[in-house]
């Protein structure tokens, strides 16, 4: 009985927010890999650019709850993502057509572009800051949770609770539908493939006849869409603050690194290692020994590896393992 | 009037003049080799063809049309194909997704073009789930070849197709080039290995320095006491 309190403890805890966090990163980080494989460039401004697509969710969201438009059970935002993708979507192309294109029509080196990117951060989160406030928005609606952790406890009789939020679950669902949609529109559609081509090999798309702005057109489309799509899910799963975005570029830098950037799967991989990682090791052990190592041994200091603070340190420092040790990535396998 | 050619071309990367006044042309159906020194000029002549560089002089024709002013994705369209000496395949695409961004400006079915491919070389229907990294480099020549086809070319330009091959691919290489011939196609290419190029193209140029040097048969150049003396080792 105590093994199994302590692994409802430890899903409850550590697993089931990493599965959602995991997924909030991956298609941040799917996002971070496609530009830096077709526009060739580190995009310092995906943060801020999630930020600008939740900001719209939420005031479509508003928008809607003001003329009572509601989903029920199920949040607004919801209803509110399209509309966000299409003016994220208009906003990145006009970034790119006013800012972007002009580098890569110069041929600026990649060091360049990440450059100009770190300006264009600052420029959305100016943006972002003037439209909304810097402050903590909650823009959730609907029910909060599938199973409650008392209702856990009554239902299987068990000291320890599993709590699963709505958002929780949402999120899984919403990731593993559109990272479906996205490895079947690259691996199966001409325009995909065409995409990856471009990844691989730009002399020879070229010669292919491959239109390099039709290719860096979709890139930025998708980015859009992804950047909306995880920053909501993120923002309806803890809250919006337009900093926290910002903060989240390096895990999900971290996730792209270890996955092999450039590399779509890989970063996606990557996005639940470096969630695993963090929660992890910032998870305080004591309760879990606890129920498992008998009375004897029970610890009496938290066994926390490291404070939740430093939540940020874990990514960091895979980060740099990675680059160190593997710098093609954890999932790439022997290549030529 | 022949197919495809380009006439006293002149122009460099941006620097100094690369190519002088250099005139390269092949009809359909006819192997045209380009050889020459280490720094003569010959794939800097094959890029200029293909628009790769700008020339300062020298006009281009395919078919009678000045095709000089077009980029190097209009004149794919034009039926000219390339198939560089190196990164001439998209390593992490499968042989068959290789083969078909070869097909990418093509609107209408090309299952046909790919079947007759894989009748042409076989090999790549055997491996065409495999990446194209994976394949050795004889196999991927084939991929390069079979890419550059699938846009049904009426000219092939091959830089050094056997280059880093052993002797007996090599063979290989150059019987499957003579088959691509055999459609109809005019192939115009640039060899390292000057003897066997030779044996197998109708005509050749010898470059040097940026301007022709030498041009004739196949066998005209083979024989050239000069030509051989330069360029054969004797």
């Amino acid at each position: 009985m105590d093994s199994v309190n302590a692994l409802v403890l430890f899903s409850n805890f550590v697993i089931v927010p990493a599965l959602s966090y995991g997924s909030q990163l991956a298609l941040g980080a799917i996002g971070v890999t496609l530009i830096y494989g077709i526009l060739r460039f580190a995009n310092f401004a995906y943060g801020d650019l999630m930020a600008f697509g939740t900001m719209f969710t939420i005031l479509f969201t508003w928008y809607f709850q003001s003329i009572g438009i509601s989903l029920g059970v199920l949040p607004t935002a919801l209803l509110a993502i399209p509309f966000a993708i299409v003016i994220t979507i208009l906003f990145s192309l006009l970034i790119d057509k006013f800012v972007f294109s002009y580098y890569r029509i110069k041929k600026s080196p990649p060091v360049t572009l990440a450059m100009v990117s770190i300006g264009v951060m600052f420029v959305i989160n100016a943006v972002v800051r003037i439209i909304i406030g810097p402050f903590d928005r909650r823009f959730f609606d609907g029910e909060r949770f599938i199973i409650r952790a008392n209702e856990f406890k009554e239902m299987t009789g068990l000291n320890e609770g599993l709590a699963i939020k709505s958002t929780q679950v949402l999120t899984l669902f919403i990731t593993i539908i559109v990272a479906l949609i996205l490895f079947w529109f690259l691996n199966k559609t001409k325009t995909g493939k065409s995409m990856r081509a471009y990844s691989d090999n730009e002399e020879l798309s070229l010669l292919s006849g491959i239109s390099p702005e039709r290719v860096v057109m979709i890139t930025w489309i998708i980015a859009a869409i992804l950047a909306t799509v995880a920053g909501t899910l993120y923002g309806l799963d803890k809250s919006f603050k337009p900093f926290t975005y910002f903060n989240n570029l390096l895990p999900i830098f971290a996730a792209a690194i270890v996955g092999g950037i450039g590399n779509p799967l890989g970063a996606f991989l990557g996005g639940y290692v470096i969630a695993f990682s963090e929660i992890v090791i910032t998870y305080a052990y004591k309760k879990f020994f606890a129920y498992l190592l008998p009375e004897s041994l029970e610890p009496n200091n938290l066994i926390q590896l490291l404070s939740t603070d430093y939540k940020f340190a874990v990514s960091f420092s895979i980060l740099v393992i990675v680059l160190l040790f593997r710098p093609s990535g954890i999932f790439k396998g022997r290549d030529s | 009037m022949t197919y495809f050619s380009g006439e006293k071309m002149t122009g460099g990367y941006g620097g100094p003049d690369i190519i002088n006044s250099c005139t390269i042309s092949v009809d359909k159906g006819e192997i045209v080799t380009i050889l020459g020194p280490n720094g003569a000029g010959k794939s800097t002549a094959m890029r200029a063809l293909l628009g790769m560089l700008n020339l300062r002089q020298g006009i281009i024709k395919i078919n009678e049309k000045d095709i000089s002013n077009l980029s190097p994705q209009d004149r794919v369209k034009e039926g000219i194909s390339f198939v560089p000496q190196t990164r001439n395949v998209f390593t992490g695409l499968t042989v068959e997704e290789n083969l078909e961004m070869g097909a990418y400006l093509r609107e209408e079915s090309f299952q046909d073009t790919l079947d007759e491919i894989y009748r042409l070389f076989p090999i790549l229907k055997e491996k065409k789930n495999q990446l194209a990294g994976q394949l050795s480099g004889g196999q991927r020549q084939q991929v390069a070849l079979g890419r550059a086809l699938m846009i049904k070319p009426s000219v092939l330009m091959l830089d050094e197709p056997t280059a880093g091959v052993s002797p007996i691919v090599m063979d290989e290489l150059f019987n499957h080039i003579i088959k691509v011939r055999e459609t109809g196609v005019a192939i115009l290419m640039v060899e390292q290995n000057a003897r066997q190029a030779l044996s197998i193209a109708d005509r050749g140029y010898v470059l040097v320095t940026g301007e022709n040097k030498f041009s004739g048969s196949g066998k005209e150049l083979l024989n050239d006491p000069e030509v051989r003396r330069s360029f054969l080792g004797g």
